[in-house]
């Protein structure tokens, strides 16, 4: 027998004691008042604890009896003309986020070419070389300086193998890489969590982005074929483009906004 | 020598039974020689039909179309020519339609998404009903709008041509009814109020049963179904379902079925609102009927040739015999697609008990359209795929996978040689009902695609969605 069910046993040999219910009454009255008093006593990081502990316990209050009142309360049928207008059959049927098609082909394949994206980030702070790289010295007397280790979040892709030590001037950590980015699609205003595919455009230089750094403000390609977009020609999308929103380095996770 | 060639002669020959879709013999089984193609097998069946015109005819053996002659056949299929060989002729459409390959025009006006598309019966004029709460008639000839109409409080979600074109019926989802005149674009008396939700359905009386078109029927989100008459403007209330009713068809032959979220399907006679019969089988709600005789009843008495008549009685002789002709001495076929991914063949006037169960599909099944011959079923389903069933027997024929989004709604052509479909994916698709393969692939609308509609003459697609226009397409 558990050792701590002694009252319980207590109880249900001899009954509670005969003043049970009227302590038990008189300490839940009590209470109020030994709460308000710990409130007012209550100082600095303790006060500002036990404030947010009862703000979140009165306001589930109020939620559950908002809740219990919405069923006995008569509200007005709502016959407002909305947008996003569905036929019949798709009216009773949960909707899902609904896929936009591209708005335009042609013009996704011209930026693409020129490299040029109208971005929701349009400037970014240039990010120096001895910031992006840390040198690491080698060598017996450690006097060699030609290593480099990029302090940035990178993407190494699935086939990537390390150089031998040797020959490998730049080390990309591997508890700074990444392989998937919290996609926020700006039209739909959701978030999906997808894979990335590759690094389009670093805007720091060329070298960046052949290194798959990604810093705030980089485009990245990102695999979007379950988000069911469709191309005019209905064709299913497989990637596109997503600018990076965050820094990576400090956040621990990459977030981006798809260019559509 | 006579001998050898005698008995050579014997040897290339079957015995061959020549039979309806029904399955009612066509004279006795007879010796047929094994080069005999689908040309001579046809003239065979127009001389024993005592055909006057010659009509063309496709053959099939065991649901396989004859192409090319008997023996090639025999011999790639390794048919016994022990038995005689059943082949089942069908009558094909004395018309073609050409197939639709191109985008004619881009209609903007609608201030939101298309919800659905009509043509009228004779195929001259078409509307469309929109989530910004209009009805707008369309001039086919200069591709323009034609009329607005105003009226409706909330989005249009069906619109239902009557059969002798003379009405314009929409529903909306505020659940009231308005009947439009075409010719003006003007509403033709006040809305029809009565249902509580939206309507799901409308469905007119068939032309060969009542001339002038006076009677439709209407379903609706709250569980009923109602009978109006636009010129008593009355209403008789069918209840009985317990959830959402969501399909609606007035049969060829006086009755009235409806589909329901409650699983089952209701036959209702249309003087009183009685309940007539009960289908049930289905396991999740009915999402769709489609009825043998619908395009028949949908184009009263206008076919192919484009023929005008005056006097309502005259239109009603000429509805009943192509009704007559259309349905030969076989019972009214449905067919109810559900969310329970299956769809069910019945014959309501026969037996309570489905025919058939035509499983295969992998989603829900969203629309399912008699051809207008009666004797294919296509199905459309959110599993990106359309298939294809032989309307007589509900056996499965063929898939057609290509979309690759769900689709939505599919539409005939008047020859039942080509069948359209619309899909999520923002593209049409044309499908060759013979070759059993994608016609025509058409993109172009910047969106989903929520209805489309093959004109009755076939002259021309109209299709709307989500992308606020209407578009034309043409051969």
């Amino acid at each position: 027998m558990p050792q701590g069910d002694y009252i319980e046993l207590h109880r249900k040999r001899n009954g509670y004691r005969h003043d049970h219910f009227e302590r038990k009454r008189k300490k839940e009255a009590r209470e109020v008042h030994k709460r308000s008093a710990i409130a007012q006593k209550a100082l600095g990081i303790k006060g500002k604890m036990f404030a947010k502990k009862r703000y979140a316990e009165k306001a589930l209050l109020k939620r559950t009896l908002a809740m219990h009142e919405e069923s006995t309360n008569r509200r007005k049928v709502d016959d407002d003309v909305h947008d996003g207008a569905v036929p019949a059959y798709l009216l009773d049927r949960e909707n899902t986020a609904r896929a936009k098609v591209l708005s335009n082909t042609i013009k996704q394949k011209r930026k693409e070419k020129a490299g040029k994206w109208e971005v929701p980030l349009p400037k970014v702070r240039p990010v120096a070389e001895d910031e992006m790289f840390k040198v690491i010295r080698t060598g017996k007397r450690k006097t060699k300086q030609w290593k480099r280790m990029v302090t940035k979040a990178t993407f190494v892709g699935p086939g990537f193998t390390r150089k031998p030590p040797k020959y490998e001037r730049f080390i990309r950590p591997s508890g700074l890489r990444f392989n998937k980015a919290h996609v926020t699609h700006p039209e739909l205003k959701c978030t999906f969590n997808l894979e990335i595919i590759g690094v389009k455009k670093n805007p720091n230089g060329p070298m960046y982005t052949s290194l798959g750094v990604m810093t705030k403000g980089t485009i990245i390609e990102v695999n979007v074929s379950e988000l069911g977009l469709v191309t005019p020609a209905g064709k299913v999308v497989w990637g596109k483009y997503a600018q990076v929103t965050n820094n990576p380095e400090n956040d621990g996770c990459i977030n981006a906004v798809l260019l559509v | 020598m006579e001998m050898e060639l005698d008995a050579e002669t014997q040897l290339k020959n079957v015995m061959c039974q020549l039979s309806d879709p029904e399955g009612t013999h066509l004279g006795p089984p007879m010796y047929l020689p094994q080069n005999a193609g689908p040309h001579q097998l046809q003239q065979i069946v127009n001389k024993l039909l005592n055909n006057e015109e010659k009509l063309p005819y496709a053959f099939y053996i065991s649901d396989q179309e004859l192409v090319v002659p008997l023996e090639t056949f025999l011999e790639k299929k390794k048919v016994s020519v022990e038995k005689a060989l059943s082949i089942v002729y069908q009558p094909q459409a004395i018309f073609r339609i050409r197939s639709v390959n191109r985008c004619s025009a881009t209609i903007a006006g609608h201030g939101e998404a298309v919800l659905s598309v009509s043509f009228s019966p004779d195929g001259k004029q078409l509307a469309s009903g929109s989530g910004d709460t209009t009805v707008r008639l369309w001039d086919l000839n200069t591709q323009t709008p034609l009329f607005t109409c105003t009226g409706h409080k909330n989005w249009v979600l069906c619109i239902a041509w009557s059969p002798d074109g003379k009405h314009l019926a929409s529903g909306s989802k505020a659940g009231e009814i308005q009947t439009w005149d075409p010719l003006t674009g003007k509403p033709s008396g006040n809305p029809l109020v009565g249902h509580r939700k939206w309507i799901t359905g409308i469905s007119w009386e068939s032309v060969h049963l009542n001339s002038p078109c006076r009677r439709f029927v209407s379903s609706s989100k709250d569980g009923d179904a109602r009978i109006w008459d636009i010129s008593l403007r009355r209403c008789i209330v069918l209840s009985g379902h317990t959830l959402a009713v969501t399909c609606v068809k007035w049969g060829g032959d006086g009755v009235i079925y409806t589909g329901s979220q409650d699983c089952t399907i209701k036959v209702w006679e249309t003087s009183q609102g009685k309940l007539i019969r009960e289908l049930k089988g289905h396991g999740h709600w009915v999402n769709s009927l489609a009825l043998s005789t619908e395009y028949v009843l949908r184009t009263g008495a206008y076919d192919h040739t484009g023929k005008v008549y005056s006097s309502p009685d005259e239109m009603k002789k000429v509805a009943l015999e192509r009704y007559k002709k259309m349905i030969g001495n076989s019972p009214e076929r449905l067919v109810s697609g559900s969310d329970d991914f299956t769809m069910f063949l019945w014959e309501p006037s026969i037996s309570k008990h489905p025919k058939t169960r035509m499983t295969g599909h992998q989603q829900l099944v969203n629309h399912v359209y008699f051809s207008p011959d009666g004797q294919w079923v296509a199905s459309a389903s959110f599993d990106k795929s359309v298939k294809l069933w032989n309307g007589v027997t509900g056996k499965f024929v063929a898939v057609f996978r290509g979309h690759v989004g769900p689709v939505y709604q599919i539409s005939w052509s008047a020859d039942s040689r080509l069948l359209l479909s619309g899909s999520k994916d923002s593209t049409l698709k044309v499908w060759d009902i013979r070759t059993k393969k994608l016609k025509q692939d058409l993109p172009g609308h910047a969106d989903e695609v929520f209805s489309v509609d093959w004109s009755p003459d076939g002259e021309k697609v109209a299709s709307g969605g989500k992308d606020q226009v209407l578009k034309l397409w043409m051969g």
